[in-house]
């Protein structure tokens, strides 16, 4: 037993400093990116990484108990209602007309024009 | 170890909140807002842990809930002026920055 409990001990700091370094990345990518939607997918990374890897090492450490159900609770909401909410954030600022940097390059050049053959539709079959 | 975690919620909501100071459109300071709210739950149950006290993830389960019902009424506010009944809205207006 003595053995059983180092291993979910050192899995739940395992899953706690992964967590730790997950969440700041995000919150770094979030603070450091260019434009709106690349920090959109920077804050992606605490909604789903983070949150997932913190619940379990703390549902570890919280042992079978009531406190391991709340916090499967708070992770199930989270991992249910962060994509949602990035999703409605996405579509809002899509709806009024922002575009991402890329369409005229990230470093201020224009881009290359489409060549008509992109716009062709494939015929089906052959 | 809950300490690290601790330092490290703490330091990513302080970039969250620089980013929600310097944000160039709306749609930044919501997300960072939202980011936000997501940071202060973990740093909740984090913090109960941390006290010895993991009574805290009652108000971390509601944080959260409110958080996500806030970022939903912030955005259908700016989108279409009011929080209410949209059909009573005349006309689209296409809000945000």
């Amino acid at each position: 037993m003595m053995v059983l409990d180092m291993i979910i001990l050192a899995l739940s700091w395992l899953f706690i400093l992964g967590g730790s370094v997950f969440v700041v990345i995000g919150a770094f990518g979030t603070l450091r990116f260019p434009d709106f939607w690349s920090r959109l997918h920077a804050a992606s990374i605490t909604d789903s990484a983070g949150v997932i890897l913190l619940i379990i090492g703390m549902c570890l450490q919280g042992g079978a108990t009531l406190i391991t159900v709340k916090l499967l609770f708070i992770g199930v909401f989270l991992f249910l209602t962060g994509p949602t909410a990035t999703h409605a954030i996405a579509n809002a600022a899509l709806v009024t007309g922002l575009r991402p940097l890329e369409a005229k390059g990230l470093t201020g050049a224009e881009p290359e024009p489409i060549s008509p053959d992109q716009d062709q539709p494939k015929e089906v079959g052959e | 170890m809950f300490v690290v975690a601790a330092l490290a919620l703490f330091l990513a909501m302080v970039l969250v909140l620089v980013r929600l100071y310097a944000g160039p459109t709306l749609y930044d300071r919501v997300l960072a807002v939202n980011s936000f709210g997501t940071h202060t739950v973990l740093f909740i149950g984090v913090l109960g842990f941390l006290t010895g006290r993991p009574d805290f993830l009652d108000i971390a389960l509601l944080y959260a809930m409110i958080n996500f019902v806030g970022t939903i009424a912030i955005l259908k506010y700016f989108r279409y002026r009011a929080i209410g009944d949209i059909s009573q809205i005349p006309g689209d207006q296409g809000a945000g920055q």
